[in-house]
């Protein structure tokens, strides 16, 4: 179909797979395939301690003290998100509760919050963004006053924002609140430690860092599991059942109903190794330093006609670049940019609160990953100056 | 593969850069319509002024992609003033024109043939069929103008 070689810069959508991923789940499919936790047969518990291994070494990545008991695996962020809310939400808020959240947030992060409060009638707060795309933290202890829960994101997909986690943990706990991270972004990109940071949740999917599509987890603080009650209802998640009724089962089996994504979670293990054999920091610094150049040359070489739409300084900034170029829409944008094999994301992403605040109704946007270069970069300005070219 | 001067023809451009019909009509006397494309999150108004079974006046307001915006004042030029059973033989020719199977345009057999020379202009948006994610762009104003004349019916 493309005459051109591929110039992937939209990895905050998914990452590329590398191959030892795809083939640890085709060992899977072709050697051991079978369910989990059922049988007792010897592929069978080949598959389940495959199912647990990747439990404890994805918690371990993100620096989880218990992963065995703390890490629900779940179909990806966004079902982590719902998870949060109608499990932990329903059991431990009511009508005159509050949950804060910020203007970044994705949308993963705000409609089941949304779906709560038309459920139960929460108050729902938000941090605002200011005009040099950071977290607005003046009125920080203002919002957060009763607060139960401030749920934010590490990274934001738009901006390239990183938030200040740790001090948000510290700020939300001494208000009495728990804080739940969208990982989706920051895990992927830097060194994630939920004991560090102090946080409560973590939300976070695999195909976002090189694993498969289809999985994702949630971490839950250890202490915090005796109050959420079972999500899904099936298969896998009880202790008994009867025709009066079910008991759930203990620790997190309770959230994992029917066959897990099982490959997936093979998969998710391969790509966490895979990441941590390229060190997570050396691909923050790898990735800040393509950023970096990205935005120094958007600047030099389209003062007046590109506008990016994030932070142009270089702390708390991660590999994704938003940007408005004057008189081309998004779509148009993308649509010369694909001719030149050079994949960039069109549109809202997800965030169209965010969309409001700056008054746009999309952005076209470039994002790297760990196999992206500088001349990448290249292929992309090359792509843009044809675009303005075009549209005059 | 498609290039991208059968997506971007001069007469596209030059509507995108230069629309016609664009403002609001007052409501009432006129009707007024809105499309959404939630994909990208193009907007559009179509205003319509109808009198005697005559479209005498057309506005667009909203915001799209070139394809979108162009699209949409190639319609206000081709329907404004034409009576109304016009103004639909119009509609249906160009959501045809949308549908023509792209591999049947290089072809000299085309099954079902659409009367371009009865699109005018408007046949410079044929080539969006090759770039098939850019259809609902094209089509964006039409599905409103044809939600906009329903409600008046
Ligand atoms: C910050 C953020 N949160 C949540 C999500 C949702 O992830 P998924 O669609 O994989 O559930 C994404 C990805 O689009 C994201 O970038």
């Amino acid at each position: 179909m493309h005459e051109r070689p591929i110039v992937y810069l939209d990895t905050a959508a998914t990452a590329l797979t590398p191959r030892i991923v795809i083939e640890s789940m085709q060992r899977y499919y072709e050697t051991y395939h079978s369910n989990v936790h059922r049988a007792v047969y010897v592929t069978a518990a080949e598959a389940t301690e495959a199912y647990e291994a990747a439990r404890l070494a994805i918690g371990r990545f993100i620096g989880a003290p218990h992963p065995a008991d703390e890490l629900i695996f779940t179909h990806g962020t966004t079902e982590s998100f719902n998870l949060l809310a109608k499990s932990w939400g329903r059991a431990n808020l009511t009508s005159s509760d509050v949950v804060v959240l910020t203007e970044m947030e994705h949308h993963a992060n705000l409609v089941p919050w949304f779906q709560l409060r038309d459920e139960i009638g929460i108050e729902i707060r938000f941090i605002k963004v200011t005009d040099d795309f950071r977290l607005d933290l003046s009125n920080l202890d203002e919002l957060l006053r009763g607060a139960k829960l401030l749920s934010v994101t590490g990274m934001s997909n738009v901006l390239g924002t990183i938030n200040p986690i740790a001090e948000l943990a510290a700020a939300a706990h001494a208000a009495g609140a728990l804080i739940a991270v969208d990982g989706a972004q920051s895990v992927a990109h830097g060194v994630t430690n939920v004991a560090g940071l102090d946080i409560d949740f973590l939300a976070f999917g695999a195909h976002k860092m090189m694993g498969p599509t289809g999985i994702g987890a949630l971490w839950v603080r250890r202490s915090i599991l005796d109050s959420m009650p079972p999500f899904l209802g099936g298969g896998g998640m009880i202790a008994d059942v009867s025709l009066n009724g079910f008991s759930a089962a203990d620790g997190i089996a309770k959230y994992e109903a029917g066959t897990p994504p099982i490959a997936e979670a093979i998969g998710f293990h391969t790509a966490v190794h895979y990441l941590e054999s390229l060190g997570m920091e050396d691909i923050a610094a790898y990735e800040h330093e393509l950023t970096a150049s990205l935005l120094n040359q958007l600047a030099t070489q389209f003062p007046e006609r590109i506008r990016v739409i994030g932070p142009t300084t270089m702390e708390m900034r991660g590999g994704v670049v938003s940007f408005d170029v004057e008189g081309v829409h998004p779509h148009d944008v993308a649509q010369v940019l694909d001719q030149f094999g050079v994949c960039v994301r069109p549109g809202h992403h997800c965030a169209k609160p965010l969309m409001k605040r700056f008054s746009l109704a999309a952005t076209a946007r470039a994002s790297f990953g760990p196999y992206s270069n500088e001349s990448d970069i290249e292929m992309l300005m090359t792509a843009l100056d044809d675009a303005v070219r075009l549209f005059g | 593969m498609s290039n991208l001067e059968d997506l971007y023809r001069e007469i596209i451009l030059d509507h995108y850069r230069n629309p016609r019909n664009r403002g609001e009509l007052v409501t009432p006397p006129a009707h007024k319509a809105e499309g959404f494309n939630p994909l990208c999150g193009d907007e559009i108004t179509v205003y319509l002024q109808v009198e005697n079974d005559t479209l005498v006046d057309i506005k667009i307001a909203g915001h799209g992609c070139s394809i979108s915006q162009s699209s949409a004042s190639l319609m206000t030029a081709a329907v404004k003033g034409k009576s109304l059973e016009t103004v639909r033989g119009t509609i249906d020719t160009f959501k045809q024109l949308m549908t023509v199977h792209e591999s049947s345009l290089d072809t000299e057999v085309d099954p079902e043939p659409v009367n371009l020379r009865a699109l005018g202009e408007l046949a410079a948006l044929q080539g969006v069929v090759k770039f098939p994610v850019r259809i609902k762009c094209a089509t964006l104003a039409w599905n409103t103008l044809t939600q906009g004349l329903s409600d008046l019916a």
